[in-house]
């Protein structure tokens, strides 16, 4: 009996800290598509439809989402056998409440206008169910390299279907692309230059604005859109109910 | 108190936390199956709002800002100390709702704790720093926040009994549906943009 206990210990002591096999792949590429966290698990919808009428407003939220979701993963699985069970909420709540604060006073550090272009919806990555649902349903029982894995893999893809949102409302209903940012341009409209037109003519030159883009409730329509064209293609998503 | 109804007319419907911000949208999509659900969770909402926003302005303006108690600025732990506010209304919420009505804790189930990671409450505390409310207007923005919540809930947990006997496309049913019917709420409650709150007063 106590032989083969002290057999199986050092073979779970063998598995290397950082491997990137078959399974770390599927913890990454799972939920750009079949457990996408906005479109299947219904996560973080909350602070990711109001940033979303630009596209460089949406890189950076994705960026700060990506960056707390695998922070938070690897810090709460590193300390998941210390947690006791009735505060986990709270002590949950504390390590991802620190990661945004450090994500805020970075962000109004690096780039004012873009933090005031986000308000309060940088402090409420605390509320972004993503994060919170990530830490209950899989760093709290996995080792802390596949936990970070699957942080930044669900930030992922929330920073996926946020930026294809972003486009879709920037193009139709700005004309731009990346306003804002240092590669800013039109695309369509009148005034529009690179790419698609050449100098002398423009091809999407008749293009007027279309102002309902630029409300938040284009965004439902996109995502509502979204997830239709997807369950299209993936029978076994669809709500039978 | 003309000040009081303005706002709170302002928050519940002009600026409605769902269908304006799109706040406390995981709760607002995933217990909206059923009015009676729904209209629980409204209720657990209102309070939660009103209580936590007058406390997280107490906090704000004697512990946090710079004429405080401790003559310091702060804010930097502002997120901190909101959210902990909040979980522990919530843990109270959920104690009071077991004590008094064990049916309504049941069908609420997971959804009651989740109120402390619902968007719509950490956000109003965060809106009312930013738009510097004094205290009674952060009860008043708190109870009408609330109200526009609820009775955003419940109108698309209305139409959601109803469109389960119509014929939609398969891939769109259920939270497809969803999404499309909060896009065209959006844009009805658009319509009382026009109202000018001045005229209550």
């Amino acid at each position: 009996m106590a032989d083969t206990n002290v057999k199986a210990a050092p073979v779970q002591e063998k598995e290397p800290l950082f491997q990137f096999g078959k399974k770390e792949r599927k913890l990454l590429s799972d939920p750009l598509n079949d457990n996408n966290p906005i479109t299947v698990q219904v996560l973080g919808i909350c602070s990711a439809l109001a940033v979303t009428s630009l596209v460089y407003p949406s890189v950076v939220m994705s960026i700060a989402v990506i960056f707390v979701c695998g922070f938070s993963s690897l810090f709460t699985s590193l300390l998941r056998n210390y947690i006791p069970k009735q505060v986990r909420m709270i002590v949950q709540l504390v390590i991802i409440a620190s990661l945004v604060t450090v994500v805020e006073l970075t962000l109004k550090y690096l780039n004012y206008p873009i933090y005031k272009q986000l308000s309060v919806y940088i402090g409420l990555i605390i509320t972004n169910c993503i994060v919170m649902g990530r830490l209950e349903a899989f760093a709290m029982a996995n080792k802390p390299w596949r936990s970070f894995l699957d942080g930044i893999g669900n930030g992922l893809g929330y920073g996926a279907i946020l930026i294809i949102v972003g486009i879709v409302r920037e193009i139709f209903g700005k004309g731009s692309l990346f306003a804002g940012s240092p590669i800013e341009m039109k695309l369509i409209g009148p005034t529009a230059e690179y790419f698609i037109n050449t100098e002398t003519s423009t091809l999407f030159g008749w293009y007027a604005n279309n102002n309902l883009m630029v409300l938040p409730a284009a965004a439902m329509f996109i995502i509502g859109i979204m997830i239709w064209i997807q369950r299209s293609f993936n029978k076994k998503l669809v709500d039978i109910s | 108190m003309g000040e009081f109804f303005n706002i709170f007319i302002k928050a519940a419907f002009v600026e409605n936390l769902v269908l304006a911000y799109f706040l406390g949208m995981c709760s607002y999509l995933a217990v909206s199956k059923t009015v009676k659900t729904a209209f629980g969770l409204g209720l657990a909402v209102i309070f939660v709002l009103g209580i936590t926003m007058p406390i997280n302005w107490l906090i704000h303006e004697y512990l946090l800002s710079e004429t405080g108690v401790f003559g310091l600025d702060l804010t930097f732990l502002r997120l901190i100390l909101f959210i902990a506010v909040i979980a522990s209304m919530v843990q109270l919420v959920e104690m009071v709702v077991e004590k008094f009505s064990p049916a309504l804790y049941n069908a609420l189930g997971i959804f009651l704790p989740l109120i402390t990671v619902n968007c719509a409450i950490l956000g109003g505390s965060l809106f009312m720093v930013s738009r510097e409310y004094n205290f009674s207007e952060s009860i008043a923005f708190g109870l009408g926040g609330g109200f526009g919540w609820f009775l955003a809930i419940i109108a698309i947990a209305a139409i959601r009994e109803k469109i389960r006997y119509s014929n939609v496309p398969p891939a769109l049913r259920g939270l497809g549906m969803a999404f499309i019917l909060t896009g065209l709420m959006g844009i009805a409650f658009m319509s009382l943009l026009g109202i000018d709150p001045a005229a209550f007063q």
